[in-house]
């Protein structure tokens, strides 16, 4: 379930990378439908990280320690709504440039989380 | 205060600037929290490698603050900081190449960033660049 939900996570964000990335190619701000993508991929990133904790809460144990565990779901889920931010106060195409990094930013996150989960 | 009354004091964390300002607070909390959790964890095991990422933070920290105020004074201060950074991972990369048994464990800046995709060391090299472009 968990694994499953890092592909989700992972993949989403880089769509919107690639989303964002290319309204920057363009010499675009976000936009709401932006937005609407962070909403999703910050959607995925917090489910998982309910499902993480619900793992930990269930006895499970993450091969390379709970901390680094749950520092990396935290860090995960800030992730793209922190950009986001950033984005709102710089409306040019730097905004989707720091949206388009943060969700690599994530996407890398999701990768570790894997290695540190055990997958 | 004055100095901001008399003469505008430009911005150094938008455009360009956002982007490193994104990265350099990314990479605060990353070393910040990577040092915390192995301190706690188990400070003997490689003091040396958990110190340089605690000192990692706090340069990260000091440049994203200098990022986000803006003006020359916390461009000057940024520049030196970069400069530092990049001094800091070059030394630390060939350190950890050439004698490997002084870290047990990695740093942030092992192996010049590697475990970071290098982004250590293209990040003050940008940082430097922005900064000196965005005096005008």
């Amino acid at each position: 379930m968990l694994d499953a939900l890092t592909f989700a996570v992972a993949a989403a964000a880089l769509v919107l990378a690639a989303w964002c990335g290319y309204a920057a190619y363009r010499d675009q701000p976000t936009k709401d439908w932006h937005f609407i993508g962070m909403a999703v991929v910050s959607v995925l990133a917090l489910v998982q990280m309910v499902i993480g904790f619900v793992q930990l809460g269930r006895g499970e144990r993450p091969e390379q320690g709970t901390a680094v565990f749950v520092a990396y779901l935290i860090g995960a889920f800030a992730a793209v709504p922190a950009a986001g931010v950033l984005s709102l106060s710089e409306r040019t195409r730097w905004g989707s440039v720091t949206v388009a990094a943060g969700a690599v930013v994530l996407a890398v996150l999701e990768v570790r989380l894997y290695d540190i989960w055990g997958g | 205060m004055t100095a901001a009354e008399e003469k505008p004091t430009y911005q150094l964390g938008t455009g360009p600037g956002q982007v490193l300002v994104w990265f350099y607070g990314v990479f605060t909390v990353a070393a910040a929290s990577r040092s915390i959790v192995q301190m706690i964890m188990d400070y003997g095991k490689a003091p040396l490698a958990y110190t340089l990422s605690a000192l990692a933070a706090v340069v990260y920290g000091f440049i994203t603050y200098s990022l986000v105020r803006g003006g020359e004074k916390a461009r000057r201060a940024a520049l030196v900081c970069c400069a530092a950074e990049l001094v800091f991972v070059l030394v630390v990369g060939t350190w950890t190449l050439a004698d490997p048994s002084a870290f047990p464990d990695a740093t942030v800046w092992s192996d010049y960033g590697m475990g970071y995709l290098f982004i250590p060391v293209i990040l003050p090299v940008l940082g430097m660049l922005w900064l000196r472009k965005a005096k005008r």
